[in-house]
């Protein structure tokens, strides 16, 4: 569990939060710019002193009613902030040794080498920062946190300086990063995509408050959190790869143990890997009678569970629960009139396209 | 060539000037850093006292530092009590004099030198476990080199030419505070204009290879990565 009980005001800004996040996995601070997201790593790092509490499981880096802070230096953590902020005086070797060199080996439970094959960097170690491309410093900031074996690893947005490419590049090392390495990670991001595609966990918030947290599949099915109105509204599923249709190069993505199946293109993976998809609200409609004549691929019978209003007056929320899936529909509010839409009510939805996240 | 009452000036101006710098570079040094990382309200006031030297007349200068050294001095009366004895119109008179004269141009140039390494930077060192002393030495320092190298240079060159506070604390002892500034000064006044060429020239050739010395090896990075890859 990792605490944090921190309270700041300053002239145009005031913190109050109080989270208890899980010690596993990713959790996403995402909010809009300002709401304090980063000020709440940096105070989880020792960077930021904020007024009271920081603990990670039973060790307290900070208890202001004790009067205890622990340095930044003697936290056990990783940092990468979207800058790098690699030592432009060492080479890729020498940063990466920076932090390694610095821990006692009995502390050493991630071994430089696999961090580098992890990240692909080995053909870089002679370099210096300065020669490498976005990508690939961040990547080398990555890999320089991770070799000094933390315990949690705090990301500051690690991909808004870069572009859709480099992002693209990053991105699958942060997923094997998740898989592979067993670290939490507390991840700050305005970006829906790499929330929707790393997170576990998501923290909400705004104005340097809280507006919610929970498990990112039920924040991003709630139709009441700011989540649900943005055009990148959609839902995460965990599926398997179910069946694959050599013949159209499909595959079936089953969640909820089949009760919900989805057919998507087929990404090549073995039967049985788990998935992460995504369905987007804009990319779901509603229907009364199972459609027929239609080119939807994907049709699938649930019960609508709630109805919500979105920004634009014209357009409205519903969530469908199909089997144990939540699946979340934008649809115009002369739609849901024409269909007489109520909760408890039995509807057909059809998705156009579900996008596999991992 | 040089006469030996010259080379001996020449002797105690390097050994003034070496004094000097070693001393500047370890008071200038966290004096600097302090400047650099303090939000206190006073810091433009302890900025303008640092910078003092740059605009006064080094005989103003001279002539406090005689005052407070001097036997009725506050210093003068302390270091008498240390047994230390009187500072004016010796050697280590004429150091701290000069510490106080070339201060300016060792703290100012290493207080840039810092200001200019991104927080950031730092704090990735910190979270790297590397301890304050630790993020100082391996970070700072290297990332502020060219701020040294410009630091000891100039606080060098600049006490190498000082004139008017040596005459004010030191006199012109041969062999304990003549320096070469000042003997050149001698050499005209005795219409010797031969002997002040000698070592005037001297001078010029030493802060012209100085300063090409402190360009080269302060070219900006990229130039130099171009020229070692």
């Amino acid at each position: 569990m990792i605490e944090a009980r921190l309270a700041l005001a300053r002239r145009d800004f005031t913190l109050d939060v109080d989270l208890h996040l899980p010690a596993r996995g990713v959790t996403a601070l995402f909010g809009p710019s300002g709401c304090g997201k980063t000020t709440v790593l940096r105070a989880l790092a020792g960077l930021e002193r904020a007024v009271g509490r920081v603990a990670l499981g039973a060790e307290i880096w900070q208890d202001d009613a004790v009067r205890r802070f622990t340095p930044t230096h003697r936290r056990g953590i990783g940092y990468v902030i979207q800058e790098a902020a690699l030592f432009p005086h060492l080479s890729v070797q020498g940063n990466l040794a920076y932090g390694e060199r610095r821990i006692a080996a009995g502390e050493r439970r991630v071994a430089l080498d696999q961090v580098v094959a992890l990240l692909g960097i080995g053909h870089l170690l002679k370099r210096r920062p300065g020669t490498l491309s976005g990508g690939e410093r961040q990547r080398v900031a990555i890999a320089r946190a991770l070799a000094t074996s933390p315990r949690l690893l705090l990301m500051d947005e690690p991909l808004a300086a870069l572009d859709a490419a480099r992002k693209a590049e990053v991105l699958p090392y942060l997923d094997r990063l998740h898989e592979e390495l067993g670290i939490p990670i507390v991840y700050v991001s305005h970006a829906v995509d790499e929330i929707a595609r790393l997170a576990d966990h998501l923290v909400l918030m705004d104005a340097g408050r809280v507006l919610a947290d929970g498990p990112l599949a039920d924040m991003l099915a709630r139709l009441d959190l700011p989540l649900a109105h943005g055009d990148e509204a959609g839902v995460v599923l965990a599926g398997v790869v179910g069946e694959r249709d050599v013949r159209w190069q499909l595959a079936r993505l089953d969640v909820d143990g089949g009760s919900c199946g989805f057919w998507a293109r087929d990404p090549g993976l073995p039967l049985g890997r788990r998935v992460r998809l995504r369905v987007l609200a804009r990319d779901v409609s509603l229907a009364h009678t199972q459609p027929v004549g239609t080119s939807i691929g994907n049709q699938l019978h649930g019960t609508v569970e709630a109805i919500a209003d979105d920004d634009h007056p014209a357009l409205a929320l519903v969530r469908v629960r199909v089997g144990a899936a939540p699946i979340v529909a934008r649809l115009s509010k002369r739609s849901a009139h024409a269909l007489a839409l109520a909760v408890g009510q039995p509807v057909w939805a059809q998705v156009k396209t579900v996008a596999l996240m991992e | 060539m040089l006469n030996p009452s010259d080379w001996s000036a020449i002797r105690i101006t390097a050994q003034l000037a070496a004094v000097t710098t070693v001393l500047l570079l370890l008071v200038g040094t966290p004096l600097a850093w302090w400047l650099a990382h303090t939000r206190h309200r006073l810091k433009p006031v302890w900025s303008a006292l640092i910078a003092m030297p740059l605009v006064l007349p080094p005989t103003v200068l001279g002539f406090y530092l005689l005052l407070l050294m001097g036997p009725q001095g506050p210093v003068g009366q302390l270091t008498q009590a240390l047994g230390i004895g009187r500072l004016p119109f010796t050697f280590a008179g004429l150091v701290v004099a000069s510490v106080f004269y070339s201060l300016p141009f060792v703290v100012q140039p290493l207080q840039q030198a810092f200001e200019a390494i991104p927080a950031r930077t730092l704090e990735a060192a910190a979270t790297l476990r590397a301890s304050p002393w630790d993020r100082f030495f391996t970070v700072a320092v290297p990332l502020a080199r060219p701020g040294f190298v410009t630091a000891s240079v100039l606080g060098f060159a600049h006490t190498v030419g000082e004139f008017g506070v040596v005459l004010m604390i030191g006199g012109n002892i041969p062999d304990k505070t003549r320096v070469l500034s000042v003997a050149i000064y001698d050499h005209v006044e005795a219409t010797e204009f031969a002997d002040a060429h000698r070592l005037a020239a001297g001078m010029v050739v030493f802060a012209l290879a100085v300063l090409v010395m402190l360009y080269v090896v302060n070219r900006p990075a990229p130039e130099r990565q171009a020229r070692s890859a």
